[in-house]
């Protein structure tokens, strides 16, 4: 085991093309979300994602909005949270990140949210309602904390790709699609083209998320981007399995990790 | 500091998929509003559509009966389609034309916003899509046909707690699915960045005009101008042109439900705490833990767990003031308003009503008091009954 402070998101990147899982804390509780995210890192997962509930997750389709009144149901708290986060940084040495909206972090207070981060050993943040004009008031305390923020680039960004980019810090996390989060059958946007312009403006890795869901669609990302972001396919197991999902996940981690490697 | 902030409130806090849009959108808006065509075609609109200028209504028996200060009442609710949310929708669904956008799409709560928007929409040639509470769908069933009569689509939204917060969301979620062709027209000065200085644009014709209308019947400004509160359209509106009028107080009223010790209200300046929801910082009803509270009031208008960002401004600098008002209170100044002076108001603008009922019998009589009276009460008159043990079924 690396020490806490060795841990960085950019070790995700190092064993071929990353798969990054999504759980929502506490869903259903907050002992088997320990259960899961250690299911996924057995299975090959190198960048785990833990969503902190929020009421009113507006960048989230139907899946996973469920499973956040779940979360939220089951007596989630970002105190538990916190606790869920620690618990798994003493038993694995993947770079961990939190999803979540501003209002709870912001409730917390950001310097103490902050500073919970580092000492439960979360090493970014992901908030899909602080786009780059409003990531100030936040930075401070992340970069005091060494908690990266992620930033989001989506099929509109268009020219802000460059001004986003050039202060990314862990990952790019590429939307693939207009709308919410939720597994798609197809992908339309030109993911080639989003990512050839990250690239050309930094070196921080690329992952993309939003509606990825089978083995074929992350070997095709893949070609071009660094990883790949799933989170209603692991939740949709959740949903239909409750506290049996683990071997669920395990395997369709496995798979999807094994069409990484292909293209590794 | 990011742009559209009225003190520490404000901003414009959503998903990257809406920036570009919203930057669109902001300069789309900044050419208009200077543009002579735009503001003669506006203008049109609201005079020969939706019959502005409103009235200035000298309420005499409800002045006498009170024995203070002079009651207006600033007839919102004869405008065309029974609101003030028409001031608005006329402004975004041309701006929304001018952009070469072919669909809007908006949240309703009681429904107001809703008939609105379909309303602009079939008259400019728009197509219509509107979300609205599942909850507020069975409890609004004659404001869904309406919609429907205008040719919108009627989207039930059954996620939360299926009133107007969770059509805000699932507007907003549409909105990230699909923003070349549709403009999302937001009903109240909400949202981020430059919604809540549209909507307050577009509506604080309402102030010009009683600001001009007092001082042509009363040859000085008001004591004091009243207005109900919940995303704060109507109030921000009423409150614009009077800002700078020091001498004027400005008052909000806000849905106390059913008292604010039962928790079952919608005060989020008594109650809320400062918080970043639906794109703006502002304040909020919510828990410990930031998660957004479930609201209550029995005006499905005035239900909504936040409160526009210029109102949590003028609240931190103590311009205006905001109060708290029951739904008994609301009741009571329903029944009043009707039995005294013949107009049956909007159960949110009873609120208003209300408030200045407390005030006026102690103000000096040369004073007078504008209440803005937002809507019409043929909506409400189903629920008030219902409130007083009456049932209207067959």
């Amino acid at each position: 085991m690396k020490k806490k402070a060795e841990i960085k998101i950019g070790d995700a990147f190092r064993h071929g093309k990353a798969f990054i899982g999504f759980v929502t804390g506490g869903d259903p509780s907050i002992e088997k979300s320990e259960e899961f995210v250690l299911k996924m890192v057995q299975a090959g997962c190198d960048l785990i994602e833990i969503g902190i509930p929020f009421s009113d997750p507006i960048a989230e389709g139907p899946v996973i909005q469920e499973a956040n009144l779940r979360a939220l149901s089951a007596g989630a708290t970002t105190d538990r949270l916190f606790g869920l986060a620690a618990g798994v940084r003493e038993k694995t040495d993947v770079p961990l990140v939190f999803l979540t909206y501003l209002n709870p972090v912001f409730r917390y207070g950001y310097e103490a949210f902050c500073a919970k981060c580092e000492e439960a050993g979360v090493n970014g943040i992901i908030l899909p309602d602080m786009p780059y004009e409003e990531k100030q008031e936040f930075l401070p305390y992340a970069e005091a904390h060494k908690v990266d923020i992620i930033s989001l680039i989506a099929p509109t960004s268009e020219r802000r790709i460059r001004m986003i980019a050039s202060e990314a810090k862990g990952f790019v996390y590429v939307v693939s699609s207009m709308g919410v989060t939720g597994v798609r059958s197809e992908i339309n946007t030109n993911l080639d083209k989003i990512i050839a312009a990250v690239k050309g403006v930094t070196d921080v890795p690329a992952a993309v998320g939003f509606g990825v869901s089978t083995p074929e669609q992350a070997a095709e990302i893949a070609r071009t981007a660094d990883g790949v972001i799933v989170g209603s396919a692991i939740v949709s197991l959740i949903a239909q399995y409750g506290e049996d999902a683990g071997e669920y996940i395990y395997d369709y981690v496995k798979k999807m990790k094994a069409a990484l490697m292909k293209e590794s | 500091m990011s742009k559209g902030r009225y003190g520490r409130h404000g901003g414009q806090y959503v998903p990257e998929t809406l920036m570009n849009e919203l930057i669109r959108l902001e300069e789309s808006y900044e050419f208009y509003k200077k543009d002579p065509e735009f503001n003669r075609e506006l203008e049109d609109l609201l005079n020969h559509y939706a019959g502005r200028p409103s009235l200035l209504y000298f309420a005499e028996k409800m002045t006498r009966d009170l024995g203070g200060a002079r009651i207006y009442i600033k007839r919102e609710d004869l405008n065309h389609t029974g609101s003030h949310k028409i001031n608005n929708v006329l402004g975004q669904a041309l701006l929304a034309k001018k952009m070469g956008k072919t669909r809007v799409i908006a949240e309703t709560g009681a429904g107001q916003h809703g008939v609105a928007t379909a309303t602009a929409a079939a008259l400019l040639g728009l197509e219509c899509e509107i979300f609205m509470g599942k909850e507020d769908t069975e409890r609004q069933k004659l404001n869904v046909y309406r919609m429907e009569l205008l040719g919108a689509k009627i989207h039930p939204v059954t996620t939360g707690t299926m009133t107007l917060k969770d059509a805000v969301n699932e507007t907003m979620r549409e909105w990230t699915k699909r923003v070349e062709d549709t403009l999302y027209v937001l009903g109240s000065v909400m949202g981020p960045h430059p919604f809540p200085m549209i909507v307050r644009d577009f509506q604080s014709v309402i102030s010009r005009e009683a600001r001009e209308q007092i001082l042509d019947r009363e040859g000085k400004l008001p004591a004091a101008v009243v207005a109900c509160v919940g995303g704060g359209s109507n109030s921000m509106g009423m409150f614009y042109h009077f800002i700078g009028d020091k001498d004027v107080r400005l008052i909000g009223c806000e849905a106390a439900g059913k008292g604010l010790h039962t928790g079952q209200h919608a005060a989020s300046i008594a109650k809320g705490v400062p918080g970043i929801f639906h794109g703006m910082k502002s304040y909020f009803c919510q828990n410990e833990c930031g998660q957004i509270a479930p609201v209550y009031s029995i005006s499905a208008g005035l239900d909504y767990p936040g409160i526009g960002p210029e109102h949590a401004y003028l609240h931190d600098t103590g311009r205006a003031q905001y109060v708290p008002v029951t739904d008994e209170e609301a009741v009571e100044a329903f029944e009043y308003l009707a039995r005294t002076e013949g107009i049956i108001c909007a159960i949110e603008s009873a609120h208003a009503v209300a408030h200045a009922c407390k005030i006026a019998p102690s103000m000096a009589r040369a004073d007078s008091i504008i209440i803005c009276l937002s809507g019409r009460g043929d909506k409400d008159v189903a629920a008030i009954a219902r409130y007083r043990g009456v049932d209207l079924r067959d």
